[in-house]
């Protein structure tokens, strides 16, 4: 952190505005790419192994409670993942946007009308055909809505991952606890709110877009 | 002549509990069967294992001579026109995209598709003009059922499944709908299986009727026949005729 500190410090306020604000889009846009990219198959998954669904989704939800700092703090020690840095962050907030996407993924796809399901197989559908075609047509709207909850929530979170030297808004906000500087603070709580707002707005109107059937 | 479909001796038991029992018997082409049973009288399931959404665990059902087990399950479906409560039409599929689903998956060109499916609405009285584009939700229930059996007949089956389709109508509909049926299985001499609880329904539009009680085969006769058996399940349907 302290490199990326002294390059902050260089620029004035609004060029370290700027500068972070791209830090946290970049971590939030990173984490939650590759937690869609693995809840997603792993909500069709359990759809189909009903089993796993206890261990899965209960894996998820323990995650969920830790506190994230605590979070940063248990996978720093840890090899290869672990260690003062960006990609640290980044795996802790991919383990806390995992849950949403994967619970409303498998909701999702059990929710639909079980004789849509049932007329879809009678027609002689594969499995591959019945999730292209019906299963995640319909349950779009449902994942789409997680992946909202996640990309909000990671936005939020992510700003406790300057704590281990990620960077990130939450730099101003770390460094306007130590120096009790509201305007520090400001500068790292406002576009955080912000990015979550355009956030919200823009992926809710996607979710629009799919008509709710 | 080989049956279109056989059961030979099939049961079908599901933890512990037999929900059919020794079933025999055998559809001949063009022929409308009606299973006729209460809820719960094992209808559903035993037309289910003509497609093979399930499996006997005794006996087997063979369709066109060989058992359902024996079948690619995929092949086996898309030959057999399947129709349910309800319809189960898909939600964002167009009246013509739920039509042309199983033309198209079965990879036939696209001006193909289209033909047959403006010909299928025509046939169901559902102008295509007025209803290809239109979404099931912007129906009625009889005009979503008239979709239904118009998809379930788009690839031309041999044989067609009906799980009580007409249950969810109001009388007058199902009236309609139930006439539809019969002109058109005079128009193409389809073979059909056919599940209800109405006895009036089966009357109508059964060649045959089978009466299951308790999974079991009570009765399997023409209509007229029917109206003549003397088991106290059959006298228990046969008593809803004359409530008129």
């Amino acid at each position: 952190m302290s490199q990326r500190g002294a390059q902050v410090m260089s620029s004035g306020l609004p060029g370290e505005i700027v500068q972070l604000t791209m830090e946290h889009l970049w971590l939030v846009l990173l984490s939650i790419t590759i937690a869609v990219g693995i809840a997603l198959p792993m909500g069709v998954l359990l759809t189909r192994k009903r089993p796993l669904q206890g261990w899965v989704l209960g894996f998820a939800n323990v995650v969920q409670t830790i506190p994230s700092l605590a979070l940063f703090g248990f996978l720093i020690p840890l090899p290869l993942i672990g260690g003062i840095g960006q990609h640290t962050a980044i795996m802790a907030l991919i383990l806390y946007a995992l849950l949403p996407v994967l619970r409303n993924t498998f909701t999702g796809i059990l929710g639909i009308d079980p004789a849509v399901r049932e007329s879809a197989l009678a027609m002689g559908m594969t499995d591959g055909q019945l999730l292209r075609l019906v299963e995640l047509p319909l349950a779009a709207r449902t994942i789409l809505a997680g992946v909202r909850v996640a990309t909000v929530t990671t936005i939020g979170t992510a700003t406790i991952a300057a704590a281990i030297g990620a960077g990130g808004l939450g730099v101003f906000i770390f460094r306007g606890l130590a120096s009790v500087d509201s305007t520090l603070l400001l500068a790292g709580a406002i576009p955080a709110a912000a990015m979550a707002l355009l956030a919200d707005g823009g992926l809710g109107w996607i979710e629009k877009k799919f008509s709710p059937v | 002549m080989t049956p279109i479909v056989e059961f030979r001796g099939v049961s079908y038991r599901i933890n512990g509990h037999h929900i059919l029992r020794n079933l025999s018997f055998s559809l001949a082409a063009g022929e409308t069967l009606v299973l006729l049973g209460r809820s719960g009288s094992g209808k559903t399931t035993a037309l289910k294992m003509v497609n093979g959404l399930l499996f006997p665990t005794e006996g087997e059902v063979c369709v066109e001579g060989m058992p359902t087990t024996s079948w690619d399950p995929i092949r086996l479906k898309r030959r057999i026109g399947y129709v349910i409560q309800e319809a189960g039409l898909f939600p964002h599929f167009t009246v013509a995209d739920n039509v042309g689903l199983v033309p198209k998956l079965e990879g036939w060109p696209p001006s193909r598709v289209r033909a047959r499916t403006g010909e299928l609405l025509e046939q169901v009285t559902l102008p295509p003009s007025e209803f290809s584009l239109r979404y099931p939700r912007e129906l009625s229930s009889g005009q979503r059922q008239r979709v239904g059996v118009a998809r379930a007949l788009a690839a031309d089956p041999a044989l067609l499944l009906f799980d009580e389709p007409f249950g969810a109508l109001d009388p007058v509909t199902r009236l309609e709908l139930q006439n539809q049926f019969l002109a058109l299985r005079e128009q193409w001499g389809k073979t059909a299986m056919f599940v209800t609880h109405d006895v009036r329904e089966a009357m109508r539009l059964g060649s045959r009727i089978g009466l299951l009680h308790h999974g079991a085969l009570e009765a399997l006769a023409p209509p007229e026949e029917f109206r003549r058996q003397h088991g106290d399940e059959a006298q228990a349907f046969l008593a809803c005729l004359d409530l008129k």
